[in-house]
């Protein structure tokens, strides 16, 4: 049996005269991973800052874990968690005391408190660093730090805002590592990035967010089947080579300067060995050779028309 | 990674009954801020005891001479008594320039964001910075006051006297504390946060604190008469030094009802507005 956890329909923000969200459906099955994929300004931040609480819709009906966030605030607020953008840690503490503050706020009681935080540290890796000012801290740590912070009392929904922006690539697989931990007890996440790579790797959903709007919706494989991007590309060691080979094969595509062809195909062994025989039999040397099958950023340039790679080329910076 | 044996969260039922616990939480939370960072309470105390020394060694002989019915001889004594009370004004607005940096700070440090989306009531997290300040505006006021009476100062007052002046003091550091607290919020940067109280802690000298307000011109004299300071400077004159009170126990009582719900409307408002960084 499946319960949804999050429900979303119709929901709409503006700010001004900027519309932020227009009319997003968004619908989270309990136990799942669902990322908000989009580029910077597409309303991923505020479509989470509503979901927790923080930022109230103008239009709209969702609901969480079961409570209308409008109406009933508070009945959200006991089943979230939020670890945002923004390291949302008491700079002026200790790890451990930070942790032990949200105990007190979730009203574990001193005992059970204490060994939850205890359990936390151990689990994030902050034992050594537990009694040391945040100051000491680094990224990865104030990152792993602010999510411990969340999950003292268990929540069984979890947004996390762009949780590895801004860390480094094994800093980033030890928080993949821990949202598949969390995932396999049965929280439900929701989280949002513009790591193409992130989406592909967590999400049982991908949501495609841009403008405001959910421009696609699916499986990680559903979106990859709506856009027909792969290809072989073949580079040759001159204009001449490159002009024979275009005209043995179909639908090629030549770039004159980069000296390169590229060839659409469905991929596997089967069509490379086409193309292959038929280079052969026109006695053409490739120089080199790649296969390029369809991924997310194929979906996402097709989708929301970024000229960019975002998380890459337009990362977003930290603000501090 | 371990199970999670922590109990998913208590009844809807139950909320209300932990504003106090919760009040009390965020309380700690403060106090060891400032025992974690003294600086802040340090500067608290230290300034007003320089102006304290100041008024009363440099200018304290002319001007408690000029106060009426003084002995010139006696004038540094005389005014040294005469301007215990409005230094523990400014003590008091002094702390609330502390009060909005430390929540202007947790404004931008996003703590405030996680708070909100927890089933906290609002109110304790804000009752957590007012209790703590205020606590830490008492403990100001009484190391003022040692330095007072270590340069001479000596009151005349009964225990029952003491208790009021206590009382009186708390309340004008709770008041003054939710004000702060607002300012704190509305500030957008921690720098205009530590500036805009500064407003409060010149009150003090354009009231009764420094010079009796007969003698200033006749708009100051004005504004210096009807300012919330005037009467709450008398009535701590009046209770630890034995001046008539009059109307003055009750104006401060007032100003300071006043100055607290206003504090405190105005820092829930920004609170439900202010705490997510757009």
């Amino acid at each position: 049996m499946t319960t949804t956890a999050i429900a979303v329909h119709g929901l709409r923000k503006h700010y001004g005269s900027k519309i932020v969200l227009d009319n997003v459906d968004l619908t989270v099955t309990a136990g799942t991973v669902t990322a908000l994929l989009g580029p910077n300004g597409a309303g991923k931040t505020t479509t989470v800052h509503i979901l927790s609480t923080l930022v109230r819709p103008d239009a709209g009906s969702l609901t969480v874990a079961g409570c209308d966030v409008v109406r009933d605030p508070d009945g959200v607020r006991a089943a979230i968690g939020l670890t945002g953008q923004f390291s949302a840690v008491d700079g002026l503490l200790t790890g451990e005391e930070n942790l032990l503050l949200m105990a007190r706020l979730r009203h574990l009681g001193a005992k059970r408190g204490a060994a939850r935080v205890a359990e936390l540290l151990e689990q994030f890796d902050l034992v050594e660093a537990a009694r040391k000012p945040l100051a000491t801290y680094s990224g990865g740590m104030r990152r792993r730090l602010d999510l411990a912070m969340t999950l003292v009392a268990a929540p069984s929904v979890i947004f996390l805002d762009e949780p590895t922006t801004g860390l480094d690539p094994r800093s980033r697989h030890t928080m993949w590592d821990i949202v598949r931990d969390l995932v396999a007890e049965g929280t439900t996440v929701l989280l949002t990035t513009q790591h193409l790579e992130e989406a592909d790797q967590l999400a049982d959903h991908i949501a495609v967010l841009d403008g405001g709007r959910i421009v696609a919706d699916g499986t990680p494989d559903e979106l990859k089947s709506l856009v027909p991007g792969g290809h072989i590309r073949l580079r040759f060691a001159d204009a001449a080579a490159l002009d024979t080979a275009a005209r043995l094969l179909d639908k090629s595509e030549a770039d004159d300067t980069g000296l390169t062809l590229t060839v659409p195909s469905a991929g596997g062994v089967g069509a490379l060995r086409a193309v292959l025989d038929r280079l052969d039999a026109g006695h053409l040397e490739v120089v080199d050779l790649s296969i390029h099958t369809p991924d997310l950023d194929d979906v996402f340039f097709a989708l929301t028309g970024a000229k960019t790679v975002p998380g890459r080329a337009d990362r977003k910076e930290r603000e501090s | 990674m371990t199970t999670i044996t922590a109990p998913r969260p208590t009844a809807q039922g139950s909320r209300q009954s932990y504003v106090v616990a919760d009040a009390i939480t965020m309380l700690r939370r403060n106090l060891l801020h400032m025992i974690r960072y003294p600086g802040l309470s340090v500067f608290t105390i230290v300034g007003p005891v320089v102006i304290l020394l100041m008024f009363v060694f440099v200018f304290g002989g002319t001007l408690g001479a000029g106060l009426p019915g003084v002995d010139p001889a006696g004038g540094r004594e005389a005014y040294l008594a005469y301007v215990m009370p409005g230094i523990l004004a400014i003590t008091i607005a002094g702390t609330a320039g502390g009060t909005a940096t430390t929540v202007s700070m947790d404004m931008t440090e996003g703590i405030t964001a996680r708070f909100r989306t927890m089933a906290i009531s609002r109110a304790a997290v804000l009752a957590g910075h007012v209790l703590g300040n205020t606590i830490q505006a008492i403990i100001a006021v009484a190391l003022v006051l040692a330095v007072g009476v270590l340069i001479g100062f000596r009151p005349t007052a009964t225990p029952l006297e003491w208790l009021a002046a206590f009382g009186l003091i708390a309340l004008i550091a709770f008041s003054i504390t939710w004000l702060a607290v607002g300012m704190g919020m509305q500030a957008k940067s921690v720098e205009t946060a530590s500036n805009l109280p500064l407003l409060l802690v010149l009150l003090p000298f354009l009231g009764s604190g420094f010079v009796p307000t007969e003698s200033m011109p006749a708009g100051l004299q004005f504004f210096a008469e009807y300012q919330p300071f005037t009467p709450m400077v008398e009535t701590l004159r009046g209770l630890l030094l034995g001046t008539p009170l009059g109307w003055n126990a009750l104006l401060a009582l007032g100003w300071c009802v006043l100055i607290t719900i206003i504090g405190y409307v105005w820092s829930m408002v920004i609170y439900e507005r202010k705490s997510v960084r757009a």
